[in-house]
This record gives structure tokens, C-alpha cells and sequence, in this order.
């Protein structure tokens, strides 16, 4: 199998998708000449030309809200915010137009719309370029979230997201640009709704999005090694619709959870799996689902103030510890 | 600021269609207004007494496949686009044979297959959207332009700058129609905007062709649109129409206007363009009050449609939330 980043791999996915559908095209700040300031959108311009890769003004409800209309006048956009930090500055018209107007309409319009962004820590930018905010996105009915870990997860439900008659924010993250992994040959779209369990294992579960899905494999590989705990990692990778099913069948096996994720762990996405959990398999679990996830401070910009806000392996390995041991 | 050249007049014929459609929509929205305050319907509303030349000079020039964006007083571009009374009316009952089908009420007035794209309640909520319809008909070369509706209040929000600099930026197919009504819910324009009694020089911000019409006049308000409809249409870019329109009654039903002198309110009642076109036309009683009972006709089965219209399930609330 082929190898691509992950910025590879949403690339391809983006250039797929452009090539397969007129309807599709990109919009969002520097990402034409200058190809993105994570170097995504890299070649578009060369390939598809200015009409489909259009640079915008600093304007993010325009861009959000101009992909709206395009998308409901029949087109595909996918806009690019270029930090979920500026997502804030779109919400209004994430959330109250995006979402609301298929309902609203009575189910007459369909808003086929790709908002792709990316934030994450681990670089030191301060406390506006990296906040992880898509608990906030998921709590929304009307939209749907994806937050792939992986460059064959990103590029396959990037694919199923442009393709999608929904309104769909996709988080990308910072770190995870430059992962390497094998890919399929060919372009497999990856249902949207589709958990994936990366590990199997028997002592306890853990849940686990973006950056934090790469610390865990770490962090379950050194609890195997080193302590001979079996752990099972999964990442649902959609977090809007969530696949429970799968979450739920494994702790039903391991009777033990760990939820983790780069976002504040207070009402993180976490603390929704863990309702989920308890209520559909209370009786199987052993001990109290641990959370990790980051300390309640916004991000500082010195670099050992950030890392000790910011989750790591470590900290999961002590989730997984402190719920095994109980 | 471009002007408008009036090349031919409008038949009489087609300004008694433009009476009646106005008249449509202001008996509409008296009655609206008797069955709120009757207690008979849910929500709160919104009417636009006074500005239904504007609602039918506009959307009378539009044509088949042009879309629009509207706002929380919505009745008037709804009805002139074509939905029935009788959708619109049983929207503002819930009930299932509403435009919105129950969804929506009186704020969310959909009708995708008129080109309604919605009204839209958060003030500026639509207008990047309506940029965006238009750069999509741009793309895809179709003649076919999208329409904003907003008023005086929204010039000062933030998607209104970023729709209007984005939409000449890219010469999207757009047209923005400002209903300058001076008032932002209770606060005059002099308080909330420094160039209220010119709001052209927001266009002029953004290099936008604008049009200063009278919003009183329906031939006018037709011309004009037909004209900046043509301009947008033919991809020469958008056009921002500054129209100057007087809204008779307070911002919501039941507002009791303490904040409105009562000169204020009786320059308004001055202004009535449903009276201008009457006299424009030179109508007898006996003429007017056939196109009257016309209106208030098509009102009284309406508002018989909603009331027996069949109401939603309680669980209908969770269809609809996705695709």
C-alpha cells in the first residue's frame, strides 16, 4: 500500500473530489497561490484554476455563509477556515443558517457543505491558534462532525463529507499534517457514523480522538509491555453521528473507559461518551470512566506552561492505570 | 449614483395587478395582526405595513429561477413571489400544509420551488448566502440572479460588510435591497447608523453600484430592480438598492411604539403607497373597493385553510434535522 501524510491525504481527497464533480470547489483565506498556511490546498490552483480555488478576504461569516448559498443553489463547496480559533467569527452562520435550514424550511433545502479547519497545540502559538473546540459543533443538531486521526481515515471521510447533502464541519489537527500511513491504493470513501477499532484488547477501553489516538497506541502499547495490560483503542472518528454501538460492545467486553481528547476535558466531547457509556453499560463497568484531556487554563504560549496543559501519552497511561487498579 | 432612465411607464394594467398584490398582502397582514392579538396565533410577528410597494416592485421584476433571502418580516416577499395566502397563513398556524410545513413560522418562510431561500431572523443572517447563490449562478454561467431583503438595521453588522465587499470582489450575481424604514426596531437611524439618511454610501464603500429609489412609489421600486436585476444578471456585478420606505406600524405586533412621536408615526401614514397607487391610477371608490374585497376574500379563505389545516405530530420535531 501506498504511503501519504495526512496533508497528502486530504489533499487527494480535495483534488478527487474536484475532478469527479464540477459542483465541488475551494474557498478560504491564502489558499490559492500560497496553498494554505498548513500547505493543504498545495498544486489546486495549477490543477483546477482560480474559478474553483478562490482565495477570499479575511471574512469568515462571508466564507461560511457564501458556501452556505453556493450549496444551496446546487453546488459543493468546501470552505477552509484556517484556524478553529477563527471559526468563532463563522458561528452564526454554522449555526444558526448552516444548520437550521433544512429544518427550518420543513425539509425543502439540502446545505451540502464542507467546512474543513484545524487547530491543535504542541507548538507553542498561544491561546488563539489552537484550541480544540469541536465539542462545541457537536452539540448542534443539523450538523454533522468529523475528526479523523489518520491519512487513510482523513482522506476517505473527507470524501464522504463533500459528498454528504449535510452541513459538515471537519477538523483536521496541526500535529497530525506530517504523519506518515499506508493508504489504499484507491480512494475508499469511509462512511461517515463508522467508529474504528485500531486495537484490540481485554482489560479496559479507550476512547480517543484526534492527537490523542496516536498517545494512546503509544500509551497502550507501553501499559502492554510494561504492566501487561490488554487495551482496546477505538476512535469513533465521527463524532456527529457517533457510532455507540461499537463504543458500547467493547466496554461491554473490557468493562473498563477512558475517554481522551486535546479539549478541555470540562464538557468536552469525552463527557458525552461517558453518558453514553454509563447509561447503555452500567452494569458491565468495574470502575469510573476516567477522562483525559486538558487542564481548564487557555493555552500558554511558553512552552513548559503549554505542555502541562496539554494531554499526553503519560497522562493516558495514568487513566489507564488509575481504572485498571480499581 | 447610477440613475434610473424610465424608458417606457408601466401599463395601467400591470399597476392594478402591483394594487392588488399589495393589497393582498396588507389585508394579510391586518388580519395576521387581529388573530394575534385574538390570541390565535403562536409566536411573535412581524408586519410590514407600509413597505408593500417595496415587497412587490421587487419581486415582480424577478423572474423564474432568480432566488431570495428574506427577513423576520417576511409576509410581504413571500406572498409577491407567488406562495399562496394559504400556505403562508397556515405557516403562521404550524400547521402541516405551511410553506415551512410547521418548521419554519412566520420568521422562516421557505418556498424553494419560488426561490425563497428562506427568512432569515438573526438580522444579516441571509446575506452571505445570497453572495453566494450568486457566485454560484456565476459559476455556472446560468442567468439567474439571488436577491437579499434587509433593512436599515442591518448595515451595521458585520455579515453585511463582508457579503457586500466579498459579492464585488467577485462581481457575484447579486442584488442587496436595503429597506431603509429608519427604524431598528424601537432605535431611530440617526442613532445607530452616521449615514442613515444616505445609506448609498455604504454601497459606495464597497465600489457598488447603488440606487437611490422611493420605496412609496411601486413603479419605481420596479424599474429600479428590473434595472440593477439586469445589471447582476448580465454579470456586470452587484447592485445595492437604497430604498426609503416608511413601516406604518410598530417593530412587532403589540409593540406599543412609545419610543415613536406621534408626528413620526402620522408622516408614515402619509406615506401610504397602497394610497399613492390608488391615486396614481386615478381609481373610483367603486374600482378600489372591488380590488378590496378581492384582497380581503383571498384573506378570509386563507386564514379558513389554516385554521382547519392539519397539525404536526408531536414527533415530527425530530424529521428534517438531516438529509
Amino acid at each position: 500500500m501506498p504511503e501519504l501524510t495526512y496533508r497528502e491525504a486530504v489533499r487527494d481527497a480535495l483534488a478527487a473530489a474536484m475532478r469527479e464533480d464540477d459542483r465541488v470547489f475551494v474557498m478560504g483565506e491564502d489558499i490559492a497561490e500560497m496553498g494554505g498556511s498548513m500547505g493543504v490546498t498545495q498544486g489546486l490552483l495549477e490543477e483546477f484554476g482560480p474559478e474553483r480555488v478562490r482565495n477570499t478576504p479575511i471574512s469568515e461569516m462571508a466564507i461560511v455563509g457564501a458556501g452556505i448559498g453556493a450549496a444551496m443553489a446546487g453546488m459543493r463547496p468546501v470552505v477552509e477556515i484556517m484556524y478553529e480559533d477563527f471559526l468563532t467569527l463563522s458561528l452564526e452562520q454554522i449555526v444558526n443558517q448552516a444548520a437550521k435550514h433544512r429544518y427550518m424550511s420543513g425539509g425543502q433545502v439540502t446545505v451540502p457543505l464542507t467546512i474543513r479547519t484545524q487547530g491543535g497545540a504542541g507548538w507553542s502559538p498561544g491561546a488563539q491558534h489552537a484550541q480544540q473546540l469541536e465539542a462545541w459543533l457537536v452539540h448542534i443538531p443539523g450538523l454533522k462532525v468529523v475528526f479523523p486521526s489518520t491519512p487513510e481515515d482523513v482522506r476517505g471521510l473527507l470524501w464522504s463529507a463533500i459528498h454528504d447533502p449535510n452541513p459538515i464541519v471537519f477538523f483536521e489537527h496541526r500535529l497530525l499534517y506530517p504523519v506518515k500511513g499506508e493508504v489504499p491504493e484507491r480512494l475508499e470513501p469511509i462512511p461517515l457514523g463508522k467508529a474504528r477499532v485500531l486495537r484490540e484488547g481485554t482489560d479496559v477501553t479507550v476512547i480517543a480522538i484526534g492527537p490523542l489516538v496516536h498517545r494512546t497506541l503509544e500509551a497502550a502499547q507501553r501499559a502492554e509491555e510494561e504492566e501487561g495490560i490488554s487495551v482496546e483503542v477505538i476512535d469513533p472518528r465521527t463524532l456527529q453521528p457517533l457510532d455507540e454501538e461499537t463504543l458500547v460492545a467493547s466496554v461491554k467486553k473490557t468493562n473498563r473507559a477512558v475517554v481522551a481528547h486535546e479539549a478541555v476535558t470540562r464538557m468536552g466531547f469525552g463527557a458525552e461518551v461517558a453518558a453514553v457509556l454509563q447509561y447503555q453499560a452500567f452494569d458491565y463497568l468495574d470502575a469510573p470512566i476516567e477522562r483525559v484531556g486538558a487542564k481548564f487554563a487557555p493555552l500558554a504560549f511558553a512552552p513548559v506552561m503549554e505542555q502541562f496543559v496539554v494531554p499526553n501519552a503519560g497522562d493516558v497511561l495514568t487513566a489507564i492505570r488509575r481504572t485498571v487498579g480499581r | 449614483m447610477a440613475k434610473v432612465e424610465r424608458t417606457q411607464a408601466l401599463s395601467d394594467e400591470a399597476l392594478r395587478h402591483f394594487l392588488s398584490e399589495m393589497l393582498l398582502i396588507r389585508r394579510f397582514e391586518e388580519k395576521v395582526e387581529e388573530r394575534f392579538r385574538a390570541g390565535d396565533l403562536p409566536g411573535f410577528l412581524h408586519v410590514a405595513i407600509g413597505q408593500e410597494a417595496v415587497a412587490v416592485g421587487v419581486c415582480q421584476a424577478m423572474v423564474e429561477g432568480d432566488v431570495f433571502a428574506s427577513t423576520h418580516r417576511a409576509h410581504g416577499h413571500t406572498l409577491a413571489r407567488g406562495t399562496s395566502a394559504n400556505a403562508v397563513m397556515a405557516e403562521l398556524y404550524g400547521k402541516k400544509e405551511g410553506c415551512s410545513h410547521g418548521y419554519g413560522g412566520s420568521m422562516h418562510l421557505y418556498d424553494v420551488e419560488r426561490g425563497n431561500f428562506g427568512a432569515n431572523a438573526v438580522i444579516g443572517g441571509g446575506l452571505p448566502a445570497v453572495t453566494g447563490a450568486g457566485l454560484a449562478f456565476k459559476l455556472r454561467d446560468e442567468p439567474r440572479v439571488a436577491v437579499a431583503f434587509f433593512g436599515d438595521g442591518a448595515t451595521n453588522i458585520g455579515t453585511f460588510h463582508e457579503s457586500l465587499n466579498l459579492a464585488q470582489l467577485w462581481k457575484t450575481k447579486t442584488v442587496f435591497v436595503c429597506e431603509n424604514n429608519r427604524w431598528a426596531e424601537s432605535t431611530p437611524g440617526w442613532q445607530h447608523s452616521p449615514v442613515w439618511d444616505d445609506m448609498s454610501k455604504r454601497a459606495l464603500a464597497y465600489d457598488m453600484r447603488s440606487v437611490k429609489v422611493d420605496g412609496q412609489d411601486v413603479e419605481a421600486v420596479y424599474e429600479a430592480a428590473q434595472d440593477a436585476l439586469e445589471h447582476a444578471r448580465s454579470g456586470e456585478g452587484p447592485v445595492f438598492l437604497d430604498v426609503e420606505t416608511y413601516r406604518m406600524h410598530g417593530h412587532y405586533i403589540g409593540d406599543p411604539q412609545v419610543y415613536r412621536t406621534r408626528e413620526d408615526r402620522q408622516e408614515a401614514a402619509d406615506h401610504d403607497p397602497i394610497t399613492r397607487l390608488r391615486e396614481r391610477l386615478g381609481l373610483s371608490d367603486e374600482d378600489f373597493d372591488g380590488f378590496d374585497r378581492q384582497a380581503h376574500a383571498t384573506v378570509d379563505a386563507a386564514l379558513e385553510f389554516a385554521q382547519n389545516g392539519t397539525d404536526p405530530a408531536p414527533e415530527d420535531a425530530l424529521a428534517n434535522v438531516y438529509a
